[in-house]
């Protein structure tokens, strides 16, 4: 794949040929278009509302409703704080407003490099260990503190 | 590999956030550079989440544990025999004789923890597919019966009875029919889906082949949220290896019955744990709630009928089967059978699963079996049942785990969650964070979901700066009213028991001196 984040029509047309016969087909279209470009290009969703025989606003509808998906990409790397109950109560809202304010963030900002984008997450299913994060949407940590969070923090902008 | 000593390190993802990988390759690289015959085994966790990473070794006393372990642990634990079993700081004695095991009754949760979650030969050898032999023998109609008397209800937590929707959906005109399982759990607090389908997966795969076979489905989706990644990917790989098996594909299991699973990724939308919403999402629409009638048992995923249960519900299905339907009935308490895997976390000492019959009290559970609170302060308030389920003061704690005594404490049990709080917590910030995820997770078709969880913040907001204090509790008394009647799901239809129960059972903190004024 060539440069993430850069779109390539030969690649979205592989992902809509790759699904567009199974039943429900936009939703893992959609999340493998995400995967290979780090959001929904305009472009791939022209092509999609062709594929599906939908309108291009039925797709934009979709893309919108969801949290998950992104008309923009992010930076590199993605740090999503989880801010539900089970990790308010261990002081996750605390140590998120604390990384923000060192990064000079607000919620779904991204550092001036492009290197990390910073998301809240409505739980992780990590609550007896929080609280939790995930980087990348793969690399999960729990029982967070301010010493832990700031290190993966800057192990993200550096990488 | 024989002689070989089996050494087990969880894969379960709360267990990595707490550095189980690093563990499992220390340990692998401290044996072969001691020249030790070790075999590692990665599996599930037992779900006692202290004690994580928790290491098991197969000993002639049975699997000894040691945790909560690190990788720096390593080399001592070596130096200390632990592959005999030998004592060691973190020395816990036989896993199984551990109090907050040896107290549970685990039927769902059974092999969870112990076995390889991928390896058939250990699921087939902890009893796993004797439910469907059953229900296979037993033929479909005698099936749901059982899943009828067994007295299993939705784990999800509206309750409903499982063997009358499979019942329904038996009846149901209409092909293809299909079984969808319900992974997404959105529930702060709870982890028992993720648990099982990153440790026991063929239990989830043989009691969707049951719900198959006696409805009368042949296809089924597992739709999985996209914050279980690790799950997704144990659910899809253990999918693969049960259609090579054929417990899944033509003909499955010899029963003549043709039936698959296919593995669905939410996109971030707690809404779409509704069913309704859910079966919109597996389409590729937006997650927007479906007015019912009509159920989904005769109008459901594509418009055919669909049986829509909650994971832990069909994970329930083969021990039922396997065991027969009074073995499980009797366990629980009046109209609540059988055993809920209960889960303790937040800020709990002892946070992890417990699967126990229903009928202890919150109590027993939260003090007893919790240990308190994880920062060692007075345990204020236990939110149970998720963000939609209310705050349970220590004056309630008497109330027994069952769905119908939550309920007439105007509360739920929901999924089975319970979130600690200590002393430290603002109830009226939670009654303000319970609007704004509401405003947050909102589909948008109905009214006083959509446009009264943001009024409802900026109520609660004025309540906290002493605006008018007496008419917007009135208001916001009166708001909470409209959204329990009139919002068309439970996303709405709830949100004012955490709203309500903060109130009600907290008022001082809605009644404080505007913050600035006085000292915290």
């Amino acid at each position: 794949m060539a440069n993430p984040g850069h779109w390539d029509k030969e690649r979205t047309a592989e992902i809509i040929a790759a699904h567009r016969d199974e039943p429900g087909a936009l939703l893992p279209i959609l999340h493998d278009i995400q995967a290979a470009f780090r959001h929904i290009p305009r472009e791939a969703m022209v092509m999609i509302a062709e594929a599906l025989n939908l309108s291009r606003a039925e797709i934009h509808g979709v893309v919108s409703f969801y949290h998950d998906f992104r008309e923009q990409p992010a930076g590199r790397h993605v740090l999503k704080l989880c801010q539900a109950e089970a990790c308010q109560s261990m002081g996750g809202e605390r140590l998120a407003a604390d990384l923000l304010k060192k990064l000079g963030l607000d919620w779904g900002g991204t550092t001036k490099e492009g290197a990390l984008t910073v998301e809240p997450v409505y739980c992780l299913g990590l609550c007896a260990t929080a609280p939790s994060a995930i980087l990348d949407d793969d690399r999960v940590v729990g029982r967070l503190d301010g010493t832990k969070l700031a290190a993966l923090a800057e192990e993200a902008r550096q990488a | 590999m024989s002689g070989a000593i089996e050494v087990f390190v969880p894969r379960d993802a709360a267990a990595l956030a707490v550095g189980a990988e690093e563990v499992a390759r220390a340990i692998a690289a401290e044996a072969a550079r001691r020249n030790l015959p070790v075999k590692l085994v990665r599996t599930g966790s037992r779900g006692l989440f202290w004690l994580e990473p928790l290491v098991e070794v197969a000993t002639a006393r049975g699997r000894v544990g040691y945790g909560p372990a690190s990788a720096a642990d390593v080399p001592g634990l070596f130096d200390a025999g632990f592959l005999d079993g030998k004592a060691h700081a973190l020395h816990l004695g036989p896993v199984e004789k551990i109090p907050y095991l040896a107290r549970q009754t685990r039927l769902t949760f059974a092999r969870c923890g112990i076995v390889d979650p991928l390896s058939l030969d250990a699921y087939r050898a902890q009893g796993g597919l004797k439910g469907l032999e059953r229900a296979l023998k037993l033929g479909p109609a005698e099936t749901v019966e059982e899943v009828i008397r067994s007295g299993l209800r939705g784990r999800g937590g509206a309750g409903f009875p499982t063997g009358i929707k499979w019942k329904t959906v038996r009846e149901a005109a209409g092909a293809p029919k299909y079984v969808v399982c319900n992974a997404d759990e959105g529930d702060s607090g709870t982890f028992a889906d993720r648990m099982i389908m990153e440790g026991d997966p063929f239990c989830l795969i043989e009691g969707m082949a049951i719900a198959a076979i006696a409805t009368g489905a042949n296809q089924g989706f597992v739709y999985i949220r996209s914050e279980y990644p690790h799950a997704i990917r144990t659910m899809t790989e253990a999918l693969r290896l049960a259609r090579a098996a054929g417990i899944l594909g033509r003909n499955i299991a010899g029963s003549g019955h043709d039936f698959d699973i296919e593995v669905r990724s939410g996109a971030g939308a707690y809404v779409c744990g509704e069913e309704t919403s859910m079966l919109d999402s597996i389409e590729g629409k937006r997650g927007l709630v479906r007015a019912k009638p009509p159920l989904p048992a005769h109008h459901g995923l594509f418009g055919k009928p669909t049986v829509i249960n909650n994971l832990i519900s069909l994970a329930s299905v083969p021990v039922i089967l396997a065991e027969g339907a009074k073995a499980y009935a009797d366990f629980g308490m009046g109209r609540s059978r059988g055993t809920m895997p209960i889960q303790l976390a937040g800020n709990v000492k002892f946070g992890g699963v417990f699967e126990a019959a229903f009928g202890l009290t919150l109590g027993e559970i939260v003090d007893d079996i919790g240990g308190g609170t994880a920062s060692g302060r007075p345990v204020r308030a236990v939110q149970a049942g998720g963000p939609l389920g209310a705050y349970f003061p220590r004056a309630l704690f008497d109330t027994p785990y069952d769905y119908e005594a939550f309920a007439q404490r105007d509360g739920l049990i929901g999924h089975g969650g319970l979130v600690v709080f200590d002393d430290t917590v603002d109830m009226a910030h939670q009654a303000r964070f319970a609007m704004k995820f509401c405003a947050f997770e909102s589909c948008g078709k109905c009214t006083p979901c959509r446009v009264g969880s943001t009024r409802g913040m900026e109520v609660i907001d004025r309540i906290v700066k002493g605006e008018r204090r007496e008419e917007n509790m009135t208001l916001l008394k009166d708001l909470c009213q409209t959204l329990k009647f009139g919002s068309l799901c439970a996303l709405g239809g709830f949100t004012p028991y955490p709203v309500m129960s903060a109130l009600n059972h907290f008022p001082e903190d809605f009644r404080r001196a505007p913050s600035g004024l006085a000292a915290e």
